[in-house]
């Protein structure tokens, strides 16, 4: 069987795994400069496609066309997310069930994204491996809905790569631990990352992970509590400056990056100080632990209560559990883990990377579907429950939440009128009673019913949730024993011929070479320090010699000049030059900025002083 | 073939769930899509049925009270899926304290719940759950043994005694299910997805 890797598609970042042949561990792959982790961001230039770090970089220059967590946006319909798109940047629009990202004159849906982040991985993989990769199992949220798995399968498809497997990211961490560390017993794992939360309840015996229960909300990450510090920032900004920037594309870039750093610093520190540059003014915070744990309190106590229903639906109280396992990169935050072992009355593992943990499991469990680990297997379920809408709306479940996957229901159906040929199946996913509470995820129609008196023709439908969680649905009539024909409408996804047709639009989108990207990068670099440079000459332009400023106006128009060409080591030159130049105009500004903040010291005395 | 088949099982409710537990693990190594993924397409899509069936099998056999629930719709041939319950059903001589109890929820419900009410919702509610623990214990104790034991002429007899504490089961669950709701509590009573 030919290879195949692991990866976590993640909000905020993404990995990819194999498991090494030699040491039988799993391991991730770094790209060239060494980095494991990918961050989930595209940046649709001018010139090309960038993918991750570099994309990155751009997010506070080109707000408009650089995409990020577009996870949350996967297998979504409008009314979904519409609440969630004012902390967008970029334009969302409703198309055809589904949302569809505006990047200049063009549109992208959410799987074409996901999409040029897999292909990268996959080409990241190729380049290590020095062969072609077009195999992985793909983790998903354990929460995700059929939409949402489809999805993620659909990106594959345009990524060209064959996603032989969908794997909760709870259950996929789980079994990275399982390698080694966990004892046999019930084991909770606590999934908090960028933009989804999850709680998965297993039994472990045996090499045998059997998931009880699973629960947990696609739409809570460590997004939000960027988000809620953002505000509060928005708040302070307006009280210190007079200045609402809540509609300012770039300096609200500027202020989540800010906050998310500030975020992770808080995680080690008990205080942090927070400095932006804008236009205008520079601003200066200094945040407490204290001042973000309130921030988001209200978000990590809604975590909770999934917990206790993950128990119950498990039957378990929290004592029965043996061991508490911590994922995602929002594990690291103090309150979260207080949070958690008050729960379960237990100090939560985090022994391996939570950053790195799910992309392991990936990759431990394509290495079962390979063949090459026997002695595992697991067990997961369905998140949510599957009905099919009945008389008056009511939801009637075929397939309970919890339930072991592959899980499959039959029912019957037969046509209410005289000669009917046609009968319509709305299918949902949810807990609720009416359909129309529960999530839809697709109207089938069974098709060239032979005409009958009503009620006389039986058709079996089979619903099938397979081992990746997602639904295939068959029909027969009973009667004649032939295979009904089934039309699937799917609510919120894309067609196949959707898919097709991306596949071939893909191209357009490939990521950018790696000369094209490194002049990319280079122009952008250049862009960021000839705005900067902008920024401080306004700002800070009366505090330097008009010879000095000569100097700087000299080295800014030579680095226009160079980035106008192709020639990126000029390029790389003259922004260095640049850099240099306004060397003591910064440590200038650096001075007043502090004198303003903290009276007179001077910034050499205060960093001494540390 | 039937889930008690599926676990070579004769159709007797007294089930070693550890035994269970473990050929439900045996069985999945054998079937679980997962090990099958090299093969030819016909053979994974038996694979994935196969897999499916046993997944069935272990959810309706694992939970005590569950399998109750399962032998009696395998007994009456009934066509009906998994987890269709019971159709709840009042004992009888529990008549006139459920219409006592309805009348004081459909009080609650149109004008709200003084202390001494909610004291006296909430002494209803732990009577009924404790009558319903009871129901179960009697259930899955003597009623599943009486129908372990009873041979071809007794059985009708076992399995209408089995039907009626299910329907009292399912009626005290829906009663207990109103009383928390009217009180705003979680629902402890709640017992489907149970495992032991």
């Amino acid at each position: 069987m030919s290879r195949i890797v692991g990866i976590d598609l993640g909000t905020t970042n993404s990995l990819v795994a194999y498991v090494d042949e030699k040491t039988g561990l799993p391991r991730v792959i770094p790209d060239r400069d060494g980095r494991a982790l990918l961050p989930s961001v595209v940046a649709f230039t001018p010139d090309g496609v960038l993918v991750g770090e570099p994309a990155k970089r751009q997010l506070v220059r080109r707000p408009e066309t650089t995409v990020y967590s577009v996870k949350r946006l996967m297998g979504r319909g409008y009314e979904d997310v519409k609440d969630e798109l004012c902390y967008l940047p970029f334009k969302v629009h409703p198309c055809e069930g589904i949302v569809k990202i505006e990047i200049g004159d063009r549109e992208v849906t959410p799987p074409e994204v996901s999409a040029i982040v897999l292909r990268s991985l996959k080409e990241r993989a190729e380049a290590w491996f020095g062969e072609p990769v077009e195999k992985a199992v793909v983790t998903v949220p354990a929460y995700f809905n059929d939409s949402q798995r489809q999805a993620t399968k659909d990106a594959g498809r345009i990524a060209g790569l064959d996603i032989v497997r969908i794997v909760n990211e709870p259950t996929a961490a789980s079994l990275a631990y399982g390698l080694h560390r966990l004892r046999d017993g019930v084991v909770a794992v606590y999934d908090l990352g960028g933009g989804t939360f999850d709680i998965s309840i297993l039994r472990v015996k045996d090499g045998v992970f059997e998931v009880l229960a699973t629960n947990g909300n696609t739409h809570l990450g460590g997004d939000d509590f960027d988000r809620a510090i953002v505000l509060w920032l928005l708040d302070d900004v307006r009280e210190q400056h007079g200045v609402y920037l809540g509609r300012d594309n770039e300096a609200m870039q500027e202020l989540r990056l800010a906050a998310e750093a500030a975020k992770i610093r808080l995680s080690g520190e008990e205080r942090t100080t927070l400095t932006i540059p804008f236009d205008a003014f520079t601003y200066h915070r200094d945040i407490a632990r204290a001042d973000v744990e309130r921030l988001i309190d209200r978000l990590v106590e809604s975590t909770l209560a999934p917990c206790r229903m993950a128990l119950a639906d498990a039957g378990l109280a929290p004592s029965d559990v043996g061991e508490v396992v911590l994922v995602g990169g929002s594990t690291r935050v103090p309150l979260v883990r207080r949070r958690v072992q008050e729960v379960f009355g237990r100090t939560p593992h985090s022994q391996l990377n939570p950053d790195e943990v799910v992309a392991l499991g990936a990759a431990v469990q394509a290495h079962i579907l390979a063949g090459g680990i026997t002695n595992l297997l697991l067990l997961d379920v369905t998140p949510l429950s599957l009905g099919i809408e009945t008389l008056g709306g009511i939801v009637s479940v075929l397939i309970p939440r919890n339930t072991t996957i592959p899980a499959s229901a039959r029912e019957m159906f037969t046509t209410s009128v005289d000669g009917q040929t046609v009968v319509d199946l709305h299918v949902v996913q949810g807990e609720r009673e009416l359909a129309r509470d529960c999530r839809s995820l697709a109207r089938f129609e069974l098709r060239g019913v032979d005409p009958m008196p009503a009620g006389l023709p039986k058709i079996e439908v089979t619903f099938l949730i397979d081992a990746n969680g997602i639904l295939q649905v068959a029909a027969r009539e009973l009667r004649t024993g032939k295979t009904a024909a089934i039309e699937v409408k799917p609510t919120y996804g894309l067609s196949d011929a959707d898919v097709a047709r991306m596949v071939e639009e893909s191209f357009a989108y490939a990521e950018a070479d790696v000369e094209a990207r490194l002049l990319i990068e280079a122009r952008n670099e250049a862009d960021t320090v000839l705005t900067h440079v902008a920024r401080a000459l306004r700002q800070g332009g009366g505090l330097v010699t008009a010879e000095e400023r000569e100097r700087i106006d000299a080295a800014l128009a030579e680095l226009r000049r160079a980035r106008a060409t192709d020639a990126r080591d000029l390029i790389h030159e003259k922004t260095t030059a640049l850099n240099r130049a306004t060397e003591h105009l910064a440590e200038v500004m650096m001075d007043a900025a502090l004198k303003g903040a903290l009276g007179s010291k001077r910034a050499a005395e205060i960093i001494e002083s540390q | 073939m039937s889930h008690f088949e599926v676990f070579g099982l004769p159709r007797r409710l007294a089930v070693d769930t550890a035994e269970l537990q473990r050929k439900f693990y045996a069985l999945s190594r054998r079937w679980h899509p997962d090990f099958h993924q090299a093969a030819p397409a016909d053979a994974q899509a038996r694979a994935l049925e196969e897999s499916a069936r046993l997944n069935a099998a272990y959810r309706a056999l694992r939970d005590p009270i569950a399998r109750v629930e399962y032998l009696v719709r395998l007994e009456e041939g009934r066509e009906t899926r998994e987890g269709a319950d019971e159709k709840p059903k009042a004992p009888p001589e529990l008549l006139a304290e459920m219409f006592e109890i309805q009348e004081a929820l459909e009080e609650a419900k149109a004008g709200g719940l003084d202390d001494a009410g909610r004291r006296g919702l909430g002494a209803d509610r732990d009577r009924l759950l404790a009558r319903l623990r009871a129901g179960e214990a009697r259930l899955t104790g003597p009623l599943g043994a009486a129908w372990d034991a009873s041979d071809a002429a007794a059985r009708p007899q076992a399995l209408a005694a089995l039907k009626q504490a299910l329907a009292t089961r399912a009626y005290l669950r829906t009663v207990i299910d109103d009383l928390n709701e009217a009180l705003g509590e979680q629902a402890d009573g709640h017992v489907t997805h149970r495992r032991h």
